[in-house]
């Protein structure tokens, strides 16, 4: 799967790991939230980084705890129109303050990667063939934004009343 | 009216080219029907029975002169001449080609239109009152928080793929035209004991399968906080609604499942984490929001009552029209005028391409180049000087929208059903025509007085039988339509949701069982009640005996 990290097509340093799987012994690794809470101590004591998938019915608090461990919280679209995801990607941002790989999986699609980034997405994996250029093609397409998120884009509000607001 | 800025402007210009650059990846055979789906929702395009149809979102119901006379353009350019006005303030386009939707847009973009989640599960085109800024029961002008609402709906990045489509009504007074109180949303203006201006915010309303009245969540919001609470509220369903059944998608059914004091406690967390931040409206937005519905400059001078009145004695059939499509202004000497989309033998909302040119023209002339578009699917002219208003009522007359029949029983409200839609069970076109027909006398519709009925060919309910006085829903058996009769319903503030009679009527007998129900009220009624109110102090019973007589005798 090609990952889009910042708009860019990058090597994917980690290894998705299913939950009967074990775990390599090096090399960062993505684990399930079930796997994460069973072998927690252990996994904090790795050597190479962990990151965390939650799927659409975890919660961004089922792991607000643990944040500072983790290098990745993956999001799972298990279907494009359930859009779960993309309030849990706010609340890591804006409400925990997480600074590590927002990731999507799943059903990624290009039509969304903007909305993805808005909500504070900064690694896409995406289809087998899409490329830089349609990252950029479509989180240009639009400009103008209503509504404050988890990105640095500046709000129509603000534009228009500079001194004030605060979005 | 609001026009858009700069910024507004760009972006309408940019989803247009946007959906171009879909289109034709769809045309040049890029992606597949499947992946192209969900991206024509998002623009309200739609494969229907026979065609692509576009619904064209009409923010609150506001519509200038040019922006009609542009969808005349598009009637008669793209499609066969007519538009079809629905229950939502939009308009829907039934027979367009894939090909020419992205220049459909584009024109639209020009007179500062759109097709913006005017489908799928996202934000729809907010509502408000049609008599909006006008009205004298009002409290405030409900357009600037509707407008304010719909700029921070739009594209939104977080909530365009809700477990199901969502809908937000916002009305400034307490006698309420927009059912508030059947949307996922009601925004309520209200005063508090201070005498500020806020919000009462109720959640849950719904029609469709499992009708539900509003329940309130919040008694009073001050205004700066109104779209920080909104999105706790959206927050919350986005994360909690359930996506496993579409039947069970809606808001309404969490606010169920959870009780509202629940769903109340988690709103208000949410809401707490979130008030202080940037979506705080600041004051200076709601003011340029706010200069864009000053009233039109009225003539001061005195009231022509006097010609107004020798018109009406004049001519009975002014007079009557007068009477019932005519509304009380806020300001002496103007009257709000309603053209009636519900002349007989047409599909209740439709208006030709020539309608909608000359409507426009008329606005122009009478009522400052403003029109509104009704939930009712009747068109509004919201300034019409009363020294005009025999004028104008000879010129409605001329194009057939001035037929004398606001919310009598020729005002029904209708949806396309299975002459277009590709949801519906059954035809209702047919079955509003012939009820116009049979009940085509207009001093019998007058005699019957206020008389609200509603049709709706499957049980999505978008013709609003729930909340009928008398509501029909049609529905398909063994291959043959059938007619479900409720009795009561009504959207208003103290609304409920219609009663089932009983068995459901052939679509042959489903005319004079409609006769039946309306001849028993008239037998029944006291002096000034209305159909609704008989209705609430006898019940159903003697409305059943009517209706079912063998069975009565049989239990009795």
């Amino acid at each position: 799967m090609p990952l889009l990290k910042n708009g860019k097509l990058a090597n994917d340093p980690w290894t998705h790991v299913a939950d009967e799987v074990a775990i390599p012994a090096s090399g960062p690794v993505i684990v399930g939230l079930k796997r994460w809470r069973e072998e927690r101590d252990a996994l904090i004591k790795r050597k190479d980084p962990v990151g965390v998938r939650l799927q659409s019915d975890h919660t961004a608090g089922d792991i607000a705890d643990d944040l500072e461990h983790l290098g990745v919280v993956a999001l799972a679209f298990p279907v494009f129109k359930d859009g779960r995801a993309y309030t849990n990607a706010r609340r890591l941002r804006e409400r925990f303050g997480y600074r590590g790989e927002v990731r999507a999986i799943g059903n990624v699609l290009r039509d969304q990667y903007l909305f993805m980034q808005r909500c504070g997405f900064d690694a896409l994996e995406v289809k087998e063939g899409e490329t830089e250029q349609d990252f950029q093609r479509a989180t240009g397409a639009i400009t103008v934004f209503y509504q404050p998120a988890a990105d640095n884009r500046q709000t129509v509000m603000r534009k228009r009343h500079r001194e004030a607001a605060g979005g | 009216m609001y026009r858009y800025d700069p910024l507004d402007q760009r972006l309408v210009g940019e989803r247009v080219e946007q959906f171009r650059d879909q289109v034709a990846r769809r045309m040049a055979g890029e992606i597949t029907e499947d992946e192209f789906k969900p991206l024509r929702l998002m623009n309200g395009l739609y494969i229907q029975l026979h065609a692509y149809m576009l619904r064209i979102a009409i923010p609150y119901g506001m519509l200038s002169s040019t922006q009609l006379r542009k969808l005349a353009h598009i009637a008669r350019t793209y499609d066969r001449g007519y538009g079809h006005f629905t229950t939502r303030q939009c308009i829907q386009f039934n027979w367009l080609k894939l090909e020419d939707t992205p220049d459909i847009l584009a024109e639209l973009a020009e007179v500062q239109m759109h097709a913006i989640q005017t489908s799928g599960n996202s934000f729809r085109n907010i509502t408000a009152d049609q008599y909006a800024g006008v009205a004298a029961d009002e409290i405030e002008d409900s357009r600037i928080w509707a407008e304010i609402i719909r700029q921070w709906s739009v594209l939104h990045p977080e909530f365009s793929f809700l477990p199901r489509k969502f809908k937000i009504a916002v009305t400034g007074s307490p006698n309420d035209r927009t059912a508030a109180k059947f949307h996922d949303i009601g925004v309520i203006l209200k005063k508090n004991d201070a005498g500020e201006t806020g919000f009462e915010i109720i959640i849950g309303g719904g029609q469709g399968r499992t009708p539900m009245i509003a329940q309130t969540v919040r008694e009073f919001l001050p205004r700066h906080d109104l779209l920080s609470y909104l999105e706790a509220i959206m927050r919350i369903y986005n994360l909690m609604g359930r996506r496993d059944n579409i039947f069970k998608a809606k808001l309404k059914i969490l606010v169920y499942a959870l009780g509202i004091d629940e769903m109340q406690k988690l709103v208000e967390e949410e809401w707490r984490q979130i008030k202080d931040g940037p979506l705080k409206l600041p004051q200076a937005e709601i003011d340029r929001v706010a200069a864009h519905f000053a009233p039109p400059p009225h003539e001061m001078a005195e009231s022509d009552a006097r010609a107004f009145d020798v018109a009406k004695f004049e001519s009975p059939a002014f007079a009557r029209w007068a009477r019932t499509n005519v509304a009380l202004h806020k300001q002496p000497g103007y009257a709000i005028v309603n053209l009636s989309l519900k002349p007989l033998d047409v599909p209740p909302g439709d208006a030709t391409a020539e309608q909608m040119d000359a409507v426009a023209d008329l606005a122009d002339q009478y009522s400052f180049g403003e029109i509104r578009v009704t939930h009712e699917q009747n068109l509004v002219f919201a300034h019409v000087k009363e020294a005009d208003l025999y004028r104008l009522w000879r010129a409605l007359d001329e194009i057939g929208f001035a037929t004398p029949n606001l919310s009598l029983i020729g005002d029904m409200i209708c949806c396309p059903g299975l002459d277009y839609c590709g949801l519906a069970n059954a035809r209702s076109i047919p079955v509003a025509q012939r009820i116009g027909k049979r009940f085509a006398d207009l001093d019998r519709q007058l005699d019957i007085g206020e008389l609200r009925l509603k049709i709706s060919g499957c049980i999505n309910a978008c013709g609003h039988h729930h909340v009928g006085h008398i509501g029909i829903l049609g529905v398909e058996r063994k291959g043959e339509e059938y007619y479900q009769i409720t009795l009561g319903g009504n959207p208003a503030m103290d609304a409920t949701i219609g009663d089932v009679v009983g068995p459901a009527f052939s679509s042959d007998d489903v005319v004079d069982a409609v006769e039946a129900v309306v001849t028993t009220y008239v037998t029944l009624r006291a002096d000034g009640e209305r159909f609704l109110d008989t209705y609430r102090r006898l019940g159903a019973e003697p409305f059943k005996e009517r209706l079912y007589p063998e069975k009565t005798d049989a239990a009795a």
